[in-house]
Order: structure tokens, then C-alpha cells, then sequence
């Protein structure tokens, strides 16, 4: 690996390595985690109740054909997202094209596209029935017009690379615009050629970038029930309902969902192995802002190939949306749109700064106690975001109702529920669900601080808090904004636990979505559908200055 | 600034944690897998007429199943409202529902719509039959769901997903009537006949239909009746199927009262209106469903597709036989 190789030290002074204060960081960061994995512990505990006749029967009918696809699912998407995502990054980033400083944002406004809005829209628009094939049927005056079936394997692998290339596509630009030029100079000046200099130096030192996007994306996946429902692909995550909903098993469910739990820790498994010991720190921090500028038909390719992407993932479907709306969806518009915004809002917001709050202090005591312990702890708490929101919210609602139980074991049984049906539930499920979307790019941001800063911070008496607050938070400042916003745009997404642990009235867009949708009206959902992309727009588009101004 | 930031979360995760809601005292509060649109002018119609207010959330069964069993004796739900008789099946073997004694309820609603044992009540009727293409097919070469494994319908038959319990409910019937043996080979027979990979709801079914994908498929009436009221020209018709022997499937949208309900007698009232002839036509007319209550005639819209026998064997069949079909389903292939 050509990355700037250094000796590991560990960001703390060995001097606290016993101190109680660094007990504390760590009991407190343990105990955090813990708390947050504890659903996750509730939907391993299903295994308690073996169901050996599902098994066996799950065995002998549609398993192998659901790892297979679920398999097929993970290698597509993942390609997919990395290939789309790292290619555009680098070339928002390093050239000068027509039109790039307006890709340069329009690129990231997919993330307020919901990955089955999307896929509602893909089959809506190209199936045998669809305007589109109609159109050339009636256009060729052929009858039986061979057209790529859009419900097929291509089909969903295609629809989830465009709704979650953006975590990809951000985070690498990211990386690629903070390793400064000078970097990818001193490689050119030593011979390379720009492929090269991206091959060896660039796309190195942004791995780590790259696969914290590549993972979002890849569990944002494993987790998709709506989307591949719409297709109505086979993958874990259907067989889980089915269990559950079908078969009426939700033991079976539990346990099929663990299995999905499985797949992603060998993935990060996988990673961490892959990323090995290598460093990813650059000493210059930013170069001069100058770009390639491409001429000719280069130029008018990279224009077009991002034109493509922004408009198969953001600006067909929201045209597609407004066709639906101003097509009679706007006759549902009444003054309940504004509780609607209004809930969809301040959940978000106020899971976001939960999440990323939790997110910093793991992701920080990881960072000073680099051990195998923290680094377990940190991705067993993260592995909420790759399990069916229901399956979740379901876990989230036992562990409420339970210490419910326990608050009030001596109140008689009619006093009602207090805390499974307030707030704190649902907020904490979102917690569980999206506490990787805020860890992965804090971590990743942390991996970019050199170690020799805290070096000196701690050599010149810094506490940890200190070293945090003072340290730490200035220079990842940019980060936490982002996670934040990543979190709140997908809290406001979020459909499955929404529905179960919201209280009484708080009712949001995507709830309204589901109103539609659940009984197949989904020309009627393109109301609360577009109002969730404009309002979700709003992040995005501070997220999209926030990497410009960085 | 991040200080005052992390202060004010956790401000209001704590405001949230206490702040759970003050149950209304006199309320009624519903768990509704019943969307909105669909359930909400009920609720407003009998807050109108008696003063009681009604609370309520909707999700989907399962969800809403998992949590009444969760909140146990603290549940503050009085009533569960589902849109198939599996689900409500489902709840009463959970023990979640109460059995209820009401000479009203029996009196309007038919036997082979509600439990045998009286914890759950079908509001509407949610027929599944047989949708042909009008321009391809004459009605005459239609019979019954099981001619649809016929090879004559080779690469003619549309089918919407496995996963939907209404087919799940299809074929739990099938076996009640037929046995597994006899249903396995005609859910075979009916995958051999796809004209193309399976749907994911009836009304995406219907319009490839239309546009000639396929000639002949089974659709929920009132997916029918919402289709064809946008776009009256389509060549599409209804068929009511097995008239000579069983009839057509039924499904229901239905309730219960839950087990630790905190104002029973007043879901139970509540449950009597449903099924009274003065709000029988609302529920069932918004969706264009068919009225449960015998003596309550179906929307205009929907009379005028002809009536039909119904399969009268009891509905909490497709529950008791669910895991079995889906099962079946499975091994046939049927995705």
C-alpha cells in the first residue's frame, strides 16, 4: 500500500491508560452501546425458540434462491454504488466540465429521494404497461416489442445504485477534495499519469471513505423491504416478512433476521481486514483550488454521464411525482400538511443530534483506546441500520414495554403505559436504526486527524474531554454537521418504526406514504412522497454547501 | 454552540420520555391496520353522533399483532381493525381479543363472517375473483379458479405475489375445499400459465392486463372498481367464478375487541354501529367493498357488476390454513 506509513500510536498518552477518567470514557461509551445494542440482543434472543419446521422447510423450498439473490443484491449495489459514486466524485472533483458546479450539488439530491419512491417510479414508467413501452408499441406498431424487463435482477439492482450512490459519492468527494492537490502533484511529478495518480494515490487514501459510503449503502440494502417489494424480488429481507406476516412466525422472523446480521459483520469483517493497517492521514490539508478542465468530446461526456445519473435518480422521478400530484394528488392537500411537516421535522432533528452525540462518543473513545473491545462494541451497536425497520421497531418496543414492566411493577396493570408510548421510544429506535449513518463518517473523519495532533494535545496536558472539545470538535466540526444531516434526512424517510411507536397524532410525510401505498394508491402518495423530497431537499442542500465551502 | 446542542437533545429526549400521552379518559383508542382514508370518517361520523372520541394508529398487522401482545394487560387499545380474517385469526390464538356476547353483532353479520367463537367480526366483504380482458376473452371460456391451471391459459395469466395475504387467503380456501394435494397442482398449474413474473398489487395486474401482457387474472373487486372509475375504457370485465358449486372467495375487513380493553362495553357499542345498517354503506362504500350486514345494499357502482353466491365456509379458515398455503405456495413455486 503506497499510503503514508507511520508507526501506530495510540492517540492517548499511556499515563491515562489506567486513570479513572479514561474509565469513565470508556464505561460511559460501553454502557451507551450496550443500551443501543440491546434490540439487537432481543432479536438474537429469538434463537432461544427453535423453529426447525420453518427451517426445514425453508431449506428445502426458497433459501438457496434467497442468499443467492441476496448474494446477487450485495455485489451488484455494492459495485454499483462505488463505480458511480467514486467516478462522479473524482470527477466533480479533480475536472473542470460544462455544468459541473451544478452536478457537483445535483449529484447529492438523490439522498432525498426514498429508495421505493424511486423504484415505484422505475416500474411505473418502463413496465409492459408503462408510458414508455406503450409509447414505442404504439410509435413501431409492433405488438410483441422486446424491451429489458425493468422487474428483474437489473432492474433492482440498478433502482438501489441510484438511490444510494449519493453516501458514496458524498463521502468521497469529500476525501478526494481534502487531500489537497499537492498530494496527487508530487505523485505526477514522480511520473504518474492522472489514472495513475487516482489509481495509487488518490483512491488509497480515500479508501476508507469510500467503503464507510460503501457500507451505508450496502446495509441500507439488506435492509430494503419497499423497493425490492415493488419488484417483487426475493431477498432476507421479504423472507423475513413473509415468516413474520405469512407464516405468522416471528421466532422465524427474529432468526432470519440474524442471519441477515451475519452477512454484515463478515462484510465489515471483510473491510477492516482489507484496509489492514495502512494509514490514511494526509499532511497537507488542502491544496490550491484548480482543476483539469476537459475539452471536446471528454467534456461533453463527463456532462453527460452525470446529466444521466441526476436525471434517472432525482429528476424523472420528482417530474414523474408532480405528474401524479397535479394530476389529482393535490386534492388531499389540506391543514393536517403542516403537523405533518411539522413532526417529520422535529423528529428528525431531534434524532439527529441524539444519534450524533452517540455517534461522537463512540466514535472518540474508539479513537483513544484503538482496542479490539471498543472497535466490537462500536459495530455491534452500529448493525440496527442493516435490520428491516419493523423487526427493529419490534425489538425497540419489547426493551420499552419491558422496562415499562419493571418501572411499574407495582402499579396496577390498567395504569397504562408510560413509556413504550411516548416520544422516547420511537426516538430511541431511530437511535438503533441510524446510529451507523452518523458513526461512519465521524469514524472516517477520524481516521483523517493525524495522530500526532492529539500527540501534542495530550503531551501538553489535555484531558480527553479536552482533547475532544477543544481538539477534536473543531476540526470535525464539518463532519458532525454531516452526519447530522444524513441522519435527519433519513429519520424523515424512515417508514417501519414510525408506524409502530409513534404516539397518537404524530403522524409525518412518510406516514402518509404508507396511507397510499399500503392499499396500492400510489398516484395518491405522490403528494406526501414529494412534499417528503422538498423538505428532505433542505438538508441536502446544506449538506451540498457545507462540502462546497469545506 | 455543539454544547447547547447536545443539551437541547437531551432536554427533549427527556421532556419525551415523560410525556407520555394522557389517555382520554372517555375515548375509545383503535389499532388499525385499516389505512386512514379508509377508517378515519367512521371514527368522525360516531364522535359526531355520541360524543365519544376515538384515538387511533394504523401499521400493518403484524406490527400492531406484536405490540398488543407486548403491552399485555397495559395495552391501551380497545379495538384491533384489520383487513383480512387471517390477521384477526391470528390475534384470538394469540389471546388478544375478548370474546364478545351480542345478539346485535350475530344478528347482522352473516355466521361464516365472524369467529365461531365470537372474538371477531367481519365490517365488509373483500370478494377475489376472476378479471379477464373483455377484447381477448369471452366470458363463456371462464369457469372457476382452478380452470386457471389449465394449459388452454399457457402464457395468459396474470398473478399478483404469493406474499399478499390475499392470496394467501385464496389458497388456504383451496385447501379447506379441495385438500393440499389437489391445490398444489392447481397453484402449479397456475405458475406454468404466467405470462410474466408475478406483480406486486392488483392494480399494476390489471393494467398490464390491459395493455395485452396477459388475458386472464384474480384482482380484488374494489382494486377493479378504483381502476375503472379513472379509466372507464378499459377492456377489462369482471367474472364471478365457481358458481355451480363452492362460489367466490370472500375475505373480510373486520375487528375485534382487544382482551384488556379499557372501555369495553363501549367497544363493543362502538363494534354494534359499525354493522348497523346507518354505517354499514360507509364503511364499505369509500373502498367499494360489499356491505357485511345482509340487509344493506353495495353502492351503486358495485351493484351493478352483477351479484353473485359466495363461499359461505367460515373466513377464520384462512387463518387456520395460512402457514399451510404459504407453505404451498413455496413449494409450487409461486413467488
Amino acid at each position: 500500500m503506497s499510503v503514508a506509513a507511520q508507526t501506530r500510536f495510540p492517540a492517548t498518552g499511556s499515563g491515562t491508560w489506567l486513570s479513572a477518567r479514561g474509565r469513565g470514557w470508556r464505561a460511559g461509551a460501553g454502557l451507551t452501546a450496550l443500551l443501543v445494542a440491546l434490540p439487537i440482543v432481543l432479536v438474537l434472543s429469538a434463537w432461544l425458540e427453535p423453529q426447525p419446521e420453518v427451517w426445514r422447510h425453508l431449506a428445502d423450498t426458497v433459501l438457496g434462491e434467497l442468499l443467492r439473490n441476496t448474494a446477487v443484491l450485495i455485489v451488484g449495489v455494492g459495485l454499483g454504488v462505488v463505480i458511480v459514486g467514486v467516478g462522479l466524485a473524482w470527477l466533480t472533483a479533480m475536472y473542470e466540465f460544462p455544468g459541473r458546479a451544478l452536478f457537483e450539488w445535483a449529484l447529492v439530491l438523490p439522498l432525498a429521494m426514498p429508495a421505493y419512491v424511486l423504484a415505484f417510479v422505475a416500474v411505473g414508467l418502463l413496465d409492459f404497461s408503462g408510458p414508455v413501452q406503450t409509447g414505442l408499441r404504439a410509435l413501431l406498431g409492433i405488438e410483441a416489442l422486446w424491451f429489458p424487463p425493468i422487474r428483474s435482477e437489473g432492474g433492482v439492482i440498478a433502482v438501489l445504485t441510484l438511490a444510494f450512490y449519493p453516501y458514496v459519492y458524498m463521502l468521497a468527494r469529500a476525501a478526494f477534495l481534502s487531500q489537497g492537490q499537492a498530494m496527487l502533484e508530487s505523485g505526477r511529478v514522480l511520473g504518474l499519469s492522472t489514472w495513475g495518480a487516482f489509481r495509487r494515490v488518490a483512491l488509497p487514501m480515500a479508501r476508507p471513505a469510500i467503503a464507510a459510503g460503501a457500507a451505508l449503502a450496502l446495509m441500507e440494502t439488506l435492509a430494503d423491504f419497499g423497493a425490492v417489494t415493488v419488484f417483487n424480488y426475493d431477498t432476507f429481507t421479504t423472507a423475513i416478512y413473509k415468516a413474520w406476516f405469512g407464516l405468522f412466525n416471528l421466532p422465524a422472523a427474529a432468526q432470519l433476521a440474524s442471519l441477515l446480521l451475519l452477512f454484515v459483520g463478515l462484510a465489515l469483517y471483510g473491510e477492516r481486514r482489507a484496509r489492514g493497517q495502512a494509514r490514511y492521514h494526509a499532511a497537507v490539508r488542502r491544496g490550491r483550488e484548480s482543476r483539469y478542465r476537459l475539452r471536446g468530446w471528454r467534456a461533453a461526456a463527463a456532462s453527460g454521464v452525470a446529466a444521466l445519473v441526476v436525471g434517472a435518480a432525482f429528476v424523472v422521478p420528482v417530474g414523474q411525482l408532480l405528474v401524479w400530484v397535479a394530476g389529482g394528488a393535490w386534492r388531499d392537500l389540506d391543514s393536517r400538511y403542516f403537523d405533518f411537516l411539522l413532526h417529520t421535522v422535529t423528529l428528525g432533528a431531534a434524532a439527529a443530534s441524539i444519534t450524533v452525540a452517540i455517534g461522537l462518543l463512540i466514535a472518540h473513545v474508539r479513537r483513544a483506546w484503538p482496542t479490539p473491545g471498543t472497535r466490537a462494541l462500536a459495530q455491534f451497536a452500529t448493525l440496527g441500520y442493516a435490520l428491516p425497520g419493523s423487526v427493529l421497531a419490534v425489538g425497540s418496543m419489547l426493551l420499552f414495554v419491558w422496562l415499562d414492566r419493571w418501572l411499574s411493577a407495582d402499579t396496577p396493570a390498567d395504569a397504562g403505559a408510560v413509556l413504550s408510548s411516548g416520544l422516547a421510544a420511537l426516538l430511541f429506535a431511530y437511535v438503533v436504526r441510524f446510529l451507523a449513518v452518523s458513526y461512519g463518517p465521524l469514524d472516517s473523519a477520524f481516521e483523517r486527524i493525524k495522530p500526532s495532533i492529539a500527540q501534542a494535545a495530550r503531551s501538553l496536558g489535555a484531558s480527553q474531554r479536552e482533547l475532544l472539545w477543544r481538539v477534536y470538535l473543531p476540526i470535525l466540526r464539518p463532519g458532525l454537521l454531516s452526519a447530522a444531516l444524513l441522519v435527519l434526512v433519513e429519520v424523515m424517510k424512515e417508514m417501519p418504526a414510525t408506524l409502530l411507536l409513534r404516539p397518537f397524532g404524530w403522524d409525518t410525510l412518510a406516514l402518509r406514504i404508507f396511507e397510499m401505498t399500503s392499499e396500492g394508491e400510489w398516484e395518491r402518495a405522490a403528494l406526501p412522497a414529494l412534499s417528503l423530497v422538498l423538505v428532505g431537499l433542505l438538508p441536502v442542500a446544506l449538506l451540498v454547501r457545507r462540502s462546497a465551502a469545506s | 454552540m455543539f454544547k447547547t446542542k447536545i443539551g437541547l437533545a437531551l432536554t427533549m429526549f427527556g421532556l419525551a420520555a415523560m410525556a407520555a400521552p394522557v389517555l382520554a379518559a372517555e375515548g375509545l383508542v383503535v389499532y388499525s391496520a385499516r389505512n386512514e382514508q379508509l377508517i378515519k370518517p367512521l371514527f368522525d361520523a360516531y364522535t359526531k353522533e355520541t360524543g365519544t372520541p376515538i384515538q387511533f394508529i394504523t401499521d400493518k398487522e403484524g406490527p400492531l399483532l406484536a405490540r398488543l401482545k407486548a403491552e399485555g394487560a397495559k395495552t391501551a387499545a380497545d379495538l384491533l381493525i384489520t383487513v383480512d380474517a387471517g390477521n384477526l385469526w391470528q390475534a384470538a390464538r394469540d389471546g388478544v381479543l375478548a370474546k364478545i356476547d351480542s345478539k346485535i353483532l350475530n344478528a347482522n353479520i352473516p355466521a361464516h363472517l365472524r369467529d365461531p367463537d365470537d372474538r371477531w367480526f367481519g365490517l365488509s366483504i373483500r370478494a377475489r375473483t376472476l378479471v379477464y380482458n373483455s377484447k381477448r376473452v369471452s366470458p363463456a371460456q371462464l369457469s372457476s379458479y382452478e380452470d386457471l391451471a389449465d394449459p388452454k391459459w399457457k402464457g395468459r395469466l396474470c398473478l399478483r405475489t404469493s406474499k399478499k395475504v390475499y392470496n394467501q387467503s385464496l389458497t388456504a380456501m383451496l385447501i379447506a375445499h379441495l385438500g393440499e394435494a389437489q391445490t398444489e397442482k392447481i397453484v402449479r398449474g397456475w405458475v406454468a400459465n404466467l405470462a410474466t413474473d408475478v406483480f406486486a398489487d392488483d392494480t399494476k395486474l390489471m393494467e398490464a392486463m390491459a395493455a395485452g401482457q396477459c388475458d386472464v387474472g384474480i384482482v380484488n373487486t374494489y382494486y377493479y372498481g378504483r381502476l375503472m372509475k379513472k379509466q372507464p375504457g378499459l377492456p377489462l370485465a369482471l367474472f364471478w367464478p365457481n358458481q355451480n358449486d363452492r362460489g367466490v372467495h370472500v375475505n373480510i375487513s373486520g375487528a375485534g375487541v382487544t382482551a384488556h380493553a379499557k372501555h369495553p362495553a363501549q367497544a363493543v357499542k362502538f363494534l354494534e354501529w359499525l354493522s348497523s345498517e346507518q354505517a354499514q354503506n360507509l364503511f364499505a362504500d369509500r373502498d367499494l367493498e360489499y356491505p357485511v350486514n345482509p340487509r344493506v345494499k353495495p353502492h351503486p357502482y358495485v351493484a351493478a357488476w352483477g351479484s353473485f353466491k359466495q363461499d359461505t365456509i367460515n373466513v377464520a379458515q384462512s387463518g387456520a390454513l395460512q402457514a399451510k398455503a404459504v407453505m404451498l405456495m413455496d413449494r409450487a413455486g409461486y413467488k
